[in-house]
């Protein structure tokens, strides 16, 4: 870097989310007695175009060589911000961010002239560091186009031929024999009551066809390794190994519907105690006849604690899998926590399924909060035109189901509208049970380094804005392996992943971050420590000139930095991320 | 022969994912939106529930990305007035609104504004603030730029003197344009059912008696009262706040058959906020069924229980009554468990309206060809299997013009990208 370093710092008022709090003018006066610093100004939000805008403009004005906004959070801002130094000829490594708002507004709210001081200290580190950044080049990443869709249910075959349309190669991996997953054994669809096999047929036949899509049935995933663009991938079919290169990798492994343990509601013990798919089954193959009496208990399994099992023997024994396994035990205890979003439409479909095919059969539901969200609505007037009965129960109160002496089914749960216990005789009782994880969903995390949300499915990048995507690059959710759906919603959430997967292969390259590790090859001692820590196969011993020496893979480091703190010697640094730069922020912050 | 081009009608959230991920691989978008900035409905919400993120915070950087992108053309406080052709072929003509202010030349400064002597109530803030006749809608808005409302200006002419960057043009003419392109989004999003349709509950009658939306601008820190929650009446900070669920949805009498999908959502989001407002604060909520589908909710609800106290009462309340002694307002509900008529008194009651169809989606339907579902909203060419597909083919939909199946924000930006696929499979494999 040429010349002196001259620090721009623009500090944010974020609303009143940091300068309710902060006194911002004065963070800012103090800031510009700070060695370096060149230019300091406030904006009401440095994110909106006014404040970009500024930026750049100082940046020119001011000819400044290092930019700081003090704000929110690197997570969500950075790239905006190192974007504007870019626009404006600045290399975007020049650029800091000092969070005041998460790490000091937002946590002292009480406390203004504390939090004013704090501020300032956040600052005058962020300066310390900023005067020791250099700029960095971006690793370009070559990427593949071709994908791998793991599952062939409704979610894997959307995403399939959404991309094969799009000319990309696709490779459909599927470890059943058959293809089409959860959605064929259905019966018939709500709202409109389409048969599955109406609605599956055609994309089964579509992804058979397709000149692009590669389909593998029996076939599963032993390993992933690589990186975005450049994904390496072992399968096995029967005995046989397969070896794929892909450029990205879209997850549609489902869910399963939850099997009620021997003895919940007396499942497992007597034959009519089913579960709303074995209901589904039975009336698909007409078998149900024209009872008196079906009850439907709701939210079996879901939002309340009466679980008992989930078969976790067949898990690796690993750490990660140690850790599910606490999350999965807790949950053996206290019931999958989550409203599974499908259940309540699902109970109401078999109903009219029952009714319209023997009117005479008297259908209750019992459940908590009827979830007949969207314009199912006139689904459920449907069904009570039918005079299917809706009953809330009081839910902490666990219905009972025990056996008359004339071998009928007896259902005692709590009417909360009539302020009481209620007894329904029943000759079948149906249990509406959640969609769980697919246990297959542990291995894949753990392979394709994805984390679990606490709700056991595979976590997206970000709740709300980034539902497809995860925090692995290049690796995409599609349908229920990120958490119940109903088919429209599958079929929506993987053409979604195909978009998102479509934009890199489409531009066949990427930058990746600069943020990764570099070895000082005079120090290294070739002991091979770093290789054994690192988790995402970035580093690796290599021959050169007769000795053992460290190298960086750039584009499969992740910049986590666990080599360089491994490292005996000291060889190992973070680019971005220097000792140095780290020794003036502490100085700095102590005054040292 | 050039790539075909998309146009993406709205600029929502919905709409702006969709422009995004076409920009992104490579394929030409205009993004078309009625009002003077990019961002729709989720930049007038304070936080996003469950994750209680800022809403701006999190869609500023959207905003910026997609109006930055190279392959987005954006034309604002424009609309869409015809469309011919066929998929892969369309020709779209598109009124460019005068804004008169030329946003090439304004800096937002904001001088202008200062200067200007009318003051109009602002519909980005639901009324319950003032704006000038020249006016920005919210300081993140994309592009930043002014614009002069023609029907409140009296053509003063102060703010064309004070304008250093010489950017008001009180001439400035409507223009049409004519684009060619090979589909077409549509994203237009939705409007709020009018309380005041449901007259026992008093709204417009009784100043606290508001919809959650203006309960959401009262909460946002760049709202009309600086994120302090206050009551209209009195500008008092309310202790006893209620939530009135389904307000004109599964209503048949008064409103909509269907549920609005968001409401049991956000008014637990909303109820939390004004607990970490004001810890002393009680609030209760009338509802019928809770419905917390969705990631992470129904654990949302237990915190907002066990941790916040929120209460909640099964029951659709029949009246709000108002005491002028007290300037004080009663609920009159039937508790579903005794059967008794009771009353509660609160100091603000919020009522979570229902979404409805945009006012003026019949315009743009007609403009399209495409059908509309008994409500009012788009509809799908097939609601299981082709669920953003509009019955007109290479005209695709998302977000909420396609009614409350779209639900929350997360499903808005999946369709918004589902969308951008069918439109990319057009475009790039003929399909």
């Amino acid at each position: 870097m040429k010349g002196e370093p001259r620090v721009g710092v623009f500090v944010c008022h974020c609303g009143v989310n940091i300068g309710g709090v902060v006194k911002v003018p004065k963070v800012v006066k103090y800031t510009k007695t700070l060695p370096n610093v060149a230019y300091a100004e406030d904006n009401l939000y440095t994110c909106s175009e006014a404040g970009i805008d500024s930026i750049k403009d100082a940046i020119k004005k001011y000819d400044l060589n290092r930019v700081i906004v003090a704000s929110c959070t690197p997570r969500t801002h950075e790239p905006l911000f190192r974007a504007a130094c870019k626009e404006a000829g600045l290399n975007p490594y020049l650029f800091e961010m000092a969070n005041i708002r998460e790490q000091c507004s937002w946590v002292h709210p009480k406390e203004p002239e504390k939090a004013t001081e704090k501020a300032k200290d956040i600052v005058r580190m962020a300066v310390a560091r900023a005067t020791w950044l250099e700029p960095q080049t971006e690793p370009e990443v070559k990427i593949r186009d071709s994908a791998l869709v793991i599952g062939a249910g409704i979610a894997g075959m959307t995403a399939a031929t959404t991309l094969a349309n799009q000319g990309f190669k696709v490779h459909l991996i599927e470890k059943e024999k058959e293809i089409g997953g959860y959605v064929r054994r259905l019966y018939k669809l709500y709202p409109t009551m389409e048969e599955s096999s109406e609605i599956i047929e055609p994309i089964i036949e579509a992804v058979k066809k397709h000149k692009n899509i590669e389909l593998m049935t029996s076939t599963t995933i032993e390993e992933v390794s690589g990186y975005v663009g450049n994904f390496n991938v072992t399968a096995t079919k029967k005995d046989k190994k397969i070896q794929l290169e892909v450029g990205t990798i879209i997850v549609a492994c489902g869910g399963l519907n939850y099997q009620p343990p021997k003895g919940l509601y007396q499942y497992g013990i007597y034959d009519h105690v089913i579960t709303q798919l074995e209901l589904d089954q039975i009336l698909k193959e007409g078998r149900l006849g024209k009872p008196e009496r079906v009850v439907m208990i709701q939210c079996v399994g879901a939002k309340k604690g009466e679980i008992r099992g989930y078969e976790l023997e067949s898990f690796p024994k690993s750490d990660t899998a140690k850790l599910l396994k606490k999350i999965l035990r807790a949950k053996k205890e206290e019931g999958w926590p989550y409203c599974s979003r499908i259940c309540c439409m699902n109970a109401i479909k078999n109903a009219i399924l029952i009714k319209t095919a023997s009117p005479e059969t008297d259908v209750i539901i019992l459940y908590g909060d009827l979830r007949v969200y969207k314009e199912y609505e006139d689904f459920y007037s449907k069904a009570r035109d039918l005079e299917v009965k809706f009953i809330k129960i009081l839910e902490i109160v666990t219905p009972e189901v025990t056996e008359t002496p004339d071998k009928k089914l007896k259902v005692l749960a709590y009417d909360m509208l009539a302020g009481k216990e209620a007894e329904f005789v029943a000759d079948w009782v149906a249990l509406s049970t959640p969609l769980v994880p697919h246990k297959d969903e542990v291995i894949l995390a753990r392979m394709l380094k994805i984390p679990i949300s606490p709700d056991g499915f595979l976590m997206e990048a970000h709740l709300k804005l980034r539902p497809v995507d995860t925090m692995m690059d290049g690796i995409y959710l599609a349908g229920v392996a990120s958490g119940p759906k109903d088919v429209p919603e599958t079929i929506t959430s993987a053409k979604a992943a195909a978009a998102r997967a479509a934009i890199l292969m489409a531009n066949k390259k990427m930058k990746s971050e600069a943020i990764i590790a570099v070895v000082n090859e005079d120090l290294c001692k070739g002991c091979g420590r770093c290789e054994e820590v690192c988790e995402y196969k970035g580093i690796k011993l290599e021959e050169a000139e007769g000795a053992l020496i460290a190298k960086v893979i750039e584009a499969q480091c992740k910049g986590c930095g666990v080599c360089a703190v491994t490292c005996p010697t000291g060889a190992i640094s973070m680019q971005h991320f220097t000792n140095k730069q780290i020794n003036v922020m502490i100085k700095a912050a102590i005054g040292g | 022969m050039e790539q075909p081009a998309v146009l993406v009608i709205g600029a929502g959230i919905s709409g702006i994912q969709a422009s995004f991920d076409l920009a992104s691989r490579g394929i030409k978008v205009y993004l078309v939106e009625k009002s003077p900035s990019i961002g729709g409905r989720m930049a007038q919400l304070d936080k996003t529930f469950p994750t209680m993120d800022c809403s701006m915070c999190i869609l500023a950087p959207k905003m910026i990305d997609c109006s930055h992108h190279p392959n987005v053309e954006l034309l604002t406080y424009s609309e869409v007035k015809e469309v011919k052709g066929s998929p892969g072929n369309f020709t779209v003509k598109v009124v460019k609104k005068p804004r008169y202010v030329d946003i090439s030349k304004c800096t937002g400064c904001g001088i202008c504004v200062d200067n200007c002597p009318v003051e109009v109530t602002n519909e980005f803030d639901e009324g319950l603030g003032m704006r000038k006749a020249i006016y920005m809608p919210f300081p993140q808005a994309v592009p930043r730029a002014m614009t002069i409302d023609k029907e409140n200006c009296i053509e003063c002419g102060l703010c064309e003197k004070m304008c250093e960057a010489g950017a008001v043009d009180l001439e400035q003419k409507q223009e049409e344009i004519e684009l060619k392109v090979g589909a077409i989004i549509v994203a237009t999003g939705f409007d709020i059912f009018d309380p005041s349709q449901i007259p026992p509950y008093g709204y417009g009658r009784h100043k606290d008696v508001i919809t959650a939306l203006e309960l959401e601008r009262l909460l946002c820190a760049s709202g009309p009262t600086g994120g302090h929650l206050v009551r209209p009446s009195d500008g008092k900070v309310p202790k006893t706040i209620a939530f009135i669920q389904c307000v004109g949805s599964r209503d048949r009498r008064h409103g909509n058959p269907y549920c609005s999908s968001i409401c049991c959502k956000y008014a637990v989001k909303d109820a939390v906020l004004i607990k970490e407002h004001d810890p002393s604060a009680r609030v209760c909520i009338f509802y019928i069924d809770l419905r917390a589908f969705g990631r992470g909710f129904q654990e949302f609800v237990n915190r907002a229980k066990t941790e916040y106290g929120i209460r909640f009462i099964r029951s659709n309340p029949g009246e709000i009554t108002y005491d002028p002694e007290t300037n004080g307002l009663s609920i009159w509900y039937e508790d579903t468990v005794t059967k008794k008529i009771e009353n509660l008194k609160f100091d603000l009651v919020v009522l979570s309206a229902a979404l409805i169809p945009r006012k003026d989606v019949g315009d743009l339907v007609k403009v399209l060809g495409i059908e509309v579902d008994p409500y009012g909203f788009l509809k799908s060419s097939s609601s299981i299997s082709d669920p953003v597909d509009t019955t007109v083919p290479g005209i695709f939909a998302c977000g909420y013009c396609l009614g409350p199946k779209t639900g929350d924000i997360p499903d808005s930006v999946s369709q918004g990208s589902a969308a951008a696929s069918r439109a990319a499979e057009v475009i790039v494999g003929g399909k």
